[in-house]
């Protein structure tokens, strides 16, 4: 399949037969001839996809429906045996433990200490950051700064602060004991700082955003109008800011459920299970107890929430969202 | 109305809650671990300790890390944006059976969260021979359904009048593509590369699981491994965040419009 | 209702100055029109009335309040945005309802003012639509119901029909007028169209970089404008200005363009001599000039345009510059390329200084 494309209109005219494929260019919308012409599009639209779809397939679908048929296989407690068929009842006992029902209640219980603080402080430091004054760039460079952090850094960053010994916590009058990590009634509180901290740049830059797609023109009529600061911000800022608060939650609470690196780094789930978040749990059961069945149902497990738990945002949520055109 | 001294100082002081970590973290970097013990705790690094970084680079293999980044988020970057664009062009300029169905399909993939793959990714890596290596790391995350939709919105923004010109003089599609289509959708291909970039940089749960030294150990990871090797070094973990941290705030500061363009493609617009 | 004045108002944003001391008065139910071309300051001086802006220099009143101090919230003022400025997310009823309650007004009596206001515009019909199911001229219509709906001290207007489409632009220009003589407000309306500003005002306030040009009635403004901008500007086609030197004519004095001599009567000659002037610029009115025989200036005829009621001749001089004639169809066309002779009447002949640009007084 070549598209030479060089010969230019008249050239690519003079040879009559070849004419459709030599100046074969951007396509007529129209024209739904099946010839020869029509054949190399179709061709070379599945060419293009074609390199996407393979990874698709092989690291995502397969996956995906492979790991529900795992859940129907029991993994053996010592390796070298084979497993064995036990159909739904792995899902119902994995489902029905405790361990999970704590896990699930750690993970919910984390979105809702980080999802909606994140977006308020987010919204606040929009707010701030969006007024005219001079030099404010700077400080918008300032709050998006934790961009440029990866969970992992703020791990380590933060475990190092709240280290009872070399962190400065004690300094700052805060000697909780155990220390806060070590902490089981506030392990969950501090791992949910450092998310709150980590994500602030992403949640400013998106807040800052939907800010400023509210035309000026809209706060500046409310201001003729006589709505005061206050006002203007319940009734024109905030509606109108509604569809990105909406992404903020459903993303925002897509990747709460999926916190990994915090956890691995600072509390490995402890102490006591009181951080032991879904995906933590799904890496423990793989990793260190090799159990491919069990890990596979918590997988699809989380899934499943995850999807649920979208859907309902959608329906609920999205009705109250105005969108402004 | 607060006045304007009122908000410049409501500013700094959450400028400066907000950078303090990051701070402090440069300053302990360059203290000695009984400086960073001691209490009141030192602010600012009267003999900057230099050697920490060495040491993290050295020792710690934070050098070794990141080159392994650097490679694997290349690789990847490189990978998503070229598969989205050519993805993305098809799906913006040609017609072809199913391809409704099929955006569809690519778009699905967001709906997937990485855990459920992993359990098989691994034994596929695995099965191909790949742990433990480049290859590992980076074929699983070559294609993204969020690229492909970016790109396709960016070239579905081509004038119809471009298409019917180059067309007119010939243009095969291969040229189209590589001519005008992709310069004109720069910012989208900018903003995809930067943000695709700050995914991989700062990937954890897929390096951890399909790496085992540090010969192919990215970043993330080794920060981990650097903090539980010296945990009564403080310093040397704190020069190992910096180095970690340091390419991001570059890129930061150099793509600061691209990132907020990639970042807030699908939120404003609803 | 209130009268509105800005004393020598000035307004500077950064080392630029936008608005360069002000002075102007709308009386008490006045029309005014603030016109000229973009970046004339226009603009940013009715977003200082409103108090969106404030004035680096200078005072402003509404009635007998000097405003400097009060935020736009509590000017009392309405003003009708470009773009129309609706919030898209509330109803066209919540939109119009918007001004009242923020000024504290009981429900029932919101809803009763609300619905007045919409029937003077004619929108009972769409209350409850919102902004982004409307069309155009109907949206600009919510937009003047939020404006009246609580009988502010005055209107302002930021070129409000310049979003409409011709037909529509002509019949909401009628609608406005006769809006603002039932209703006897102030009115301060900005725009770049002459033509609006010729029907519709009371009187027409021109500003040219920041700076008042000319202030008066339209018919005043276009028979005796003060300067070459407001000469230029006002009228279409503009008027022509043709440029020539001084000479003198024995004790009198004309303007000399190529091989021609213009006398110019002694009322302005002896403004010239005392003046000592020595280059003038001439303007006169494209319908004011005739195609004659016993015309005076020597023209070549460039392109003859046909506009099926009247006829452009453009016109080269001698020197090379260029008038156009307006005739009447019925008038006999001359033909392109030939040469003729142009004539006027000298009460229609306007005189300004070349060097200040002013009009000079007989």
């Amino acid at each position: 399949m070549s598209f030479t494309g060089d010969s230019g209109t008249l050239g690519a005219l003079a040879d009559v037969g070849e004419a459709d494929q030599a100046t074969e260019a951007v396509p007529r919308r129209r024209g739904k001839r099946f010839g020869r012409r029509r054949r190399r599009e179709i061709g070379l639209a599945y060419l293009l996809i074609l390199p996407s779809l393979l990874i698709f397939g092989v690291f995502v679908f397969y996956p995906f429906f492979r790991n529900f048929y795992l859940g129907f296989y029991k993994t053996p407690p010592f390796p070298g045996l084979p497993r064995h068929y036990v159909g739904f009842d792995q899902y119902r006992d994995v489902l029905t433990s405790q361990d999970f029902v704590d896990s699930l209640k750690t993970t919910v219980g984390f979105a809702l200490l980080t999802v909606p603080t994140g977006i308020i402080l987010g919204l606040l430091l929009a707010v701030l950051a969006n007024q005219k004054l001079r030099g404010v760039g700077i400080y918008r460079t300032i709050f998006s700064s934790t961009i440029a952090t990866s969970v992992a850094v703020a791990a380590v960053i933060f475990g190092t602060l709240f280290n009872p010994v070399v962190g400065l916590l004690p300094w700052l009058g805060i000697n909780p004991s155990p220390p806060i990590l070590d902490n089981p009634d506030l392990a969950l509180l501090g791992v949910a700082v450092i998310t709150i901290w980590q994500t602030l740049g992403i949640t400013f830059i998106l807040m800052s955003s939907g800010l400023q797609a509210i035309p000026e023109e809209l706060h500046e009529a409310a201001q003729v109008d006589g709505a005061g600061p206050v006002r203007r911000f319940w009734r024109v800022t905030l509606p109108l800011l509604s569809p990105t608060i909406f992404f903020a939650v459903v993303v925002g609470s897509i990747f709460a459920f999926q916190t990994f690196g915090q956890i691995d780094i600072l509390t490995q789930g402890g102490p006591l299970k009181r951080t032991n978040v879904l995906t933590y749990f799904i890496v423990k059961t793989l990793q260190q107890d090799n159990n491919d069945g069990k890990a596979a149902v918590l997988a699809v497990a989380l899934f499943g929430i995850t999807f649920v738990l979208t859907l309902i945002q959608m329906r609920v949520l999205e009705r109250r969202v105005h969108y402004g055109r | 109305m607060l006045g304007r001294t009122l908000r410049y100082l409501l500013l700094t002081l959450l400028a400066l809650v907000v950078l303090f970590p990051l701070y402090i973290t440069l300053v302990n970097s360059l203290l000695t671990p009984e400086q960073i013990a001691a209490k009141p705790p030192t602010f600012f690094p009267t003999h900057p300790q230099w050697s920490t970084y060495s040491d993290a680079w050295d020792v710690g293999h934070m050098g070794r890390y990141l080159l392994n980044s650097a490679i694997v988020t290349t690789i990847i970057t490189v990978g998503q944006v070229g598969t989205a664009i050519l993805a993305g062009y098809a799906f913006a300029f040609l017609e072809f059976p199913l391809k409704r169905t099929l955006f569809l399909v690519f778009l699905s993939t967001l709906m997937v969260p990485f855990e459920i793959t992993i359990v098989t990714n691994l034994s596929t890596i695995n099965n191909l021979g790949w742990y433990n290596s480049y290859q590992g790391l980076a074929v699983p995350f070559l294609a993204t359904g969020f690229g492909a939709f970016l790109m396709r919105q960016a070239f579905l923004q081509v004038p119809r009048d471009l298409q019917d010109a180059a067309s007119l003089d010939g243009y095969g599609h291969w040229r189209f593509m590589s001519r005008v289509a992709v310069p004109l959708a720069r910012p989208a291909v900018a903003a995809l590369s930067v943000f695709a970039f700050l995914g991989a940089w700062n990937q954890y749960l897929w390096p951890l699981l399909v790496t085992k030294d540090e010969k192919y150990r990215t970043v993330q990871i080794g920060l981990k491994q650097l903090r539980a090797s010296n945990l009564d070094q403080v310093n040397i973990t704190f020069a190992g965040v910096i180095i970690a941290a340091v390419p991001l705030v570059i890129l930061l500061l150099l793509f600061q419009k691209q990132l907020v363009r990639g970042l807030t493609a699908g939120a404003v617009k609803g | 209702m209130a009268g509105v004045a800005l004393e020598h108002v000035t307004k500077r944003f950064g080392d630029v100055v936008a608005v360069r001391d002000l002075s102007l008065e709308a009386e008490d139910g006045e029309f005014l029109v603030l016109l000229g071309p973009s970046g004339c300051g226009k603009s940013t001086a009715l977003r200082m009335i409103a108090g969106l802006e404030d004035p680096s220099e200078g005072t402003i009143r509404i009635g007998d309040r000097v405003v400097d101090e009060v935020e736009a919230k509590d000017r009392n003022v309405a003003m009708v945005f470009q773009s129309y400025a609706l919030y898209p997310h509330m109803t066209v009823r919540k939109n119009i309802e918007f001004p009242l309650q923020t000024r504290n007004v009981a429900k029932e009596e919101r809803a009763t003012l609300t619905l007045q206001a919409a029937q003077s515009l004619g929108l009972e019909a769409l209350l409850d639509r919102k902004p982004g199911q409307l069309s155009g001229g109907q949206r600009q219509r919510v937009a003047l119901a939020r404006a009246i709906v609580r009988r502010p001290d005055a209107f302002l207007m930021d070129e409000p029909l310049s979003n409409l489409d011709a037909k529509l632009r002509v019949q909401t220009r009628a609608e406005l007028i006769e809006l603002q003589r039932r209703l006897g407000t102030t009115v301060i309306y900005v725009t770049h169209d002459q033509v609006e500003a010729m029907t519709m005002g009371h009187r027409i306030a021109i500003m040219s970089d920041g700076v008042l040009q000319q202030v008066g009635p339209p018919q005043s403004v276009y028979e005796r404008p003060a300067n070459l901008f407001v000469a230029r500007f006002i009228g279409n086609p503009a008027m022509n200005t043709v440029a020539g030197p001084i000479v003198a004519d024995g004790d009198g004095r004309a303007i000399a363009v190529a091989s021609t001599r213009i006398q110019l009567p002694e009322p302005y000659a002896r403004v010239i001599r005392d003046a000592q002037l020595t280059d003038v610029v001439f303007g006169v009115r494209p319908e004011h000039l005739q195609v004659s025989s016993e015309g005076l200036l020597p023209a070549t005829v460039s392109v003859v345009e046909s506009l099926g009621h009247e006829r452009h001749v453009v016109c080269r001089l001698e020197d090379g510059q260029m008038v156009i004639v307006r005739q009447q169809a019925s008038e006999a066309a001359p033909g392109e390329g030939s040469m003729v002779r142009l004539a006027t009447d000298l009460e229609h002949l306007h005189v300004f200084d070349a060097h200040t640009e002013r009009r000079i007084e007989p």
